[in-house]
């Protein structure tokens, strides 16, 4: 990362606005559009190692992926100006579905294509959750691993999934506790025990 | 007012930094139970909602939380819950870029990917179980009959199984929810 391309915040900006404005049920597909193919300031392999990143630290990731890639070229006032871009105008955006919800949600109509909206989403939630599974599948499979450890490693990312969908969905033990009871386990297992090649 | 404002935005900012690995709607069974269950600011259908509607306009998702502060407390409201789950933790990603900038491969030594990867390898499956918890807790929450958990699993298989965008999704489930066919 020992680039020294400038670019402007103003530029920063419009980037982010304009990807922002596009990502209709989420922005994080776009930002691969955007970042990698059109405006070409990161490389596949770039861009690949800065969401790694951005999943990793706490918060939204696409706000921190904005951060980071915003600092990067612009320092921390591009930070800032990559960050405002994606929220600016959809911020104004969801206020206005909150004034129209707030005026129509006495309409009968209104309630149940609510109640469909939010069956559908709470779908599309799910469908991230199988892929963030399936991705964990494929990257236990490590060629170079041992068979034994291979199938030891997934067996356990598998018992921490099912750990963790009953800890926060039926227990109720909230994500804090669910997060520093089993990553701490899961590390000491990934890191020490069946390592990762 | 100001209470409330303050518990929230406290509330929020420190949910938002334990969010780690999945983005914010890991955290929104905990929004929801401090918003709705136990400070009775909005019902569990209103919490919905707000997620179904941050999902159809563009921007990041995490915005629902935005119309959640709008709803209890108006403009302030909206202001002060974005700012809450957004710049602490942006706060945090700066201080992270500019250290890795700064000593720039310090941390790329053969220990240090190691330690990262067997990280990403114990988060990802938390991640995938705490989303799925997620989906199932919005279900239970918007009080889904059958035919809108139907929905809400073909709308996850279209969105895994193809390229679609999600926002047509959401738009099917608006017709099918007019229709009244939930």
């Amino acid at each position: 990362m020992n680039t020294n391309e400038r670019i402007s915040c103003w530029r920063l900006f419009k980037l982010f606005s304009q990807m922002a404005l596009l990502g209709f049920g989420g922005v994080l597909p776009f930002a691969y559009s955007y970042l990698v193919e059109r405006s070409g300031w990161l490389s596949d392999a770039e861009f690949a190692e800065q969401l790694g990143i951005a999943q990793l630290l706490p918060g939204p990731t696409i706000c921190n992926l904005a951060v980071i890639v915003g600092q990067r070229f612009g320092g921390v006032g591009g930070a800032f100006a990559a960050l405002g871009g994606l929220l600016a105008a959809p911020f104004f955006i969801v206020i206005g579905l909150g004034i129209a919800y707030r005026e129509l949600a006495a309409s009968a109509l209104f309630g149940n294509a609510l109640q469909g909206m939010a069956a559908a989403a709470a779908g599309l939630v799910l469908a991230t959750a199988a892929k963030l599974a399936k991705g964990m599948w494929q990257g236990a499979a490590a060629p170079q691993a041992a068979r034994r450890d291979v199938v030891a490693r997934r067996i356990a990312q598998e018992v921490l999934l099912v750990l963790a969908f009953v800890g926060l969905g039926m227990l109720k033990l909230g994500l804090i506790t669910v997060v520093c009871a089993l990553a701490p386990l899961g590390f000491v297992l990934f890191a020490f025990v069946w390592r990762l090649p | 007012m100001n209470d409330k404002l303050g518990g929230l935005s406290l509330h929020l900012a420190i949910l938002s930094l334990s969010a780690i690995g999945g983005g914010v709607v890991l955290v929104a069974p905990d929004i929801h139970d401090y918003v709705a269950v136990q400070n009775h600011w909005l019902s569990s259908e209103q919490f919905s909602a707000m997620y179904a509607l941050a999902q159809a306009a563009p921007g990041p998702n995490v915005l629902f939380v935005t119309l959640i502060g709008w709803l209890i407390a108006g403009w302030i409201g909206a202001l002060a819950a974005t700012v809450a789950v957004i710049v602490p933790s942006s706060l945090l990603a700066l201080a992270a870029a500019r250290l890795a900038g700064a000593g720039a491969g310090a941390g790329s030594g053969t220990r240090g990917r190691r330690w990262a990867a067997a990280l990403r390898a114990a988060l990802a499956p938390l991640s995938a179980g705490m989303l799925a918890a997620a989906g199932w807790g919005f279900l239970r929450m918007s009080n889904a009959g059958a035919l809108a958990i139907l929905l809400a699993l073909a709308a996850a298989a279209a969105v895994y199984g193809t390229k679609i965008n999600p926002v047509w999704l959401i738009a099917a489930g608006a017709l099918a929810g007019t229709a009244g066919i939930l």
